[in-house]
């Protein structure tokens, strides 16, 4: 018995889907979400050239992407300019320490940097202990990786262009939720969240690849 | 250890508010628990992650310090290498509560609080609390209702209430509106986490009266 938000899910998708994503920026220009590119994200790329061969050219170029990205989140979270340089500092160094953790088949470059700065927020500026779940285990062959990479990849350059595309108000409540300007009950009760349509779009394929590779149903 | 009799799931918001970092401890708990065991909001979570990698790919940039990558590098030449996860042997409570308990329920400090019942209070930060209730088969929590939002989930044995029956891997959200009696099944003895921001009201005398010393 799943708690169903009540966002009008079905109108917004269609809004999104009938939308083009033409002023999504991307090296690979995306004109339509059906177009999918058949590579991964050059930021997923350049994760996994550290992770394989320790690649410091990579590394550079994850640095100079998402480092002033990661301080911009940490000062609107709260931080102080100092706290947020010194935070951003050890968190791409924990992008290099644990890119041998790195599972492209699980999530892409921007999302996996996401939940290191998150988790630097938490435990190193708010001083607070954030309990994860028990790890589960990815037995799978490089090719099936590698597929599942691509769709993971696919999937979460859809997610960007939804919110891209999303009407100012609800892109910035939900700017507003992850950096850390909304409380939990807020959040819970705030029906602004287009909750639903962002579900959605990640449903249509993420829930499919990860249940198949985990062998269950 | 992935259980898919699983029917009492995390709700959207209780998700997205642990991604963004929002949820205090005690109920942060509660979810990477029922994470552990449930592939279903195991995704979804993914999901709101992605959403947090697609707000931060879209942030625009701050401008750091001079030197601040070269600084990034003496960090990483200067830190030890970082371990591996930790492993857990097999148990009956998921990893992120045996990191609480020092492992599974035979580590538990029980201390009785009436009626068979018993709790032990984990050592939790934040404006919200997390316990671990022991109710004996067949007996019952007092009837009670919540004043914050209170978010149960079993580990062992199951309960019924006014709602449901709530088995392993359930979470149960109580709120002003839930007044419940959580009757533990009879076959066996039920444990569930269960995590508050404001303390039980409850209807009965006694319950009342123990309140302060049982700190429930």
């Amino acid at each position: 018995m799943r708690k169903e938000t009540t966002f009008d899910t079905a109108r917004a998708l269609d809004q999104l889907q009938a939308k083009n994503c033409g002023n999504f920026s991307s090296n690979r220009a995306m004109t339509k979400l059906e177009e999918q590119p058949r590579q991964l994200d050059e930021w997923t790329q350049c994760l996994i050239n550290v992770r394989d061969s320790q690649d410091q050219a990579a590394f550079v170029r994850l640095f100079n992407q998402f480092a002033p990205r990661v301080k911009a989140y940490l000062i609107k979270s709260g931080g102080s300019n100092a706290l947020a340089e010194d935070a951003t500092q050890e968190a791409m160094a924990t992008v290099w320490q644990k890119a041998h953790l790195f599972n492209p088949a699980r999530a892409g470059a921007s999302t996996w940097i996401f939940t290191i700065a998150r988790n630097k927020q938490i435990d190193g500026i708010r001083k607070q202990r954030r309990p994860e779940p028990e790890d589960v285990e990815w037995n799978t062959g490089d090719q099936e990786e590698a597929s599942a990479a691509l769709e993971i990849s696919q999937e979460e350059t859809a997610i960007r262009c939804a919110v891209s595309t999303l009407p100012d108000a609800q892109r910035k409540l939900i700017e507003r939720a992850f950096f850390n300007d909304m409380s939990h009950s807020e959040i819970a009760a705030e029906t602004g969240i287009p909750l639903g349509t962002i579900k959605s779009r990640i449903r249509l394929g993420l829930n499919k690849i990860r249940y198949g590779m985990t062998g269950l149903q | 250890m992935t259980d898919t009799t699983i029917k009492h799931h995390l709700t959207d918001a209780i998700m997205m508010a642990y991604s963004t970092g929002a949820l205090p401890e005690a109920y942060s708990l509660v979810v990477a628990c029922h994470v552990s065991l449930c592939s279903e909001c195991r995704c979804a979570l993914e999901g709101f992650d992605a959403l947090g990698g697609a707000v931060l790919e879209q942030t625009r940039k701050s401008e750091l310090s001079e030197g601040a990558l070269s600084a990034t590098l003496d960090l990483i030449a200067n830190t030890p290498a970082v371990e591996t996860p930790k492993k857990y042997a097999p148990s009956d409570f998921p990893a992120p509560l045996q990191e609480y308990v020092g492992g599974g329920s035979d580590r538990v400090q029980w201390r009785k609080i009436g009626g068979g019942v018993k709790q032990a209070i984990l050592p939790i930060e934040g404006e919200a609390n997390a316990r671990l209730l022991y109710i004996p088969a067949g007996m019952a929590v007092p009837d009670h209702s919540h004043n914050g939002l209170e978010m149960t989930m079993v580990l062992q044995g199951a309960f019924s209430d006014e709602v449901d029956r709530f088995a392993r891997g359930d979470v149960e959200f109580g709120d002003e509106d839930l007044s419940h009696t959580p009757v533990a099944d009879v076959g066996q003895d039920c444990i569930c986490l269960a995590a508050t921001d404001a303390p039980l009201k409850f209807k009965g005398l006694i319950p009342r009266m123990l309140q302060p010393f049982i700190n429930i």
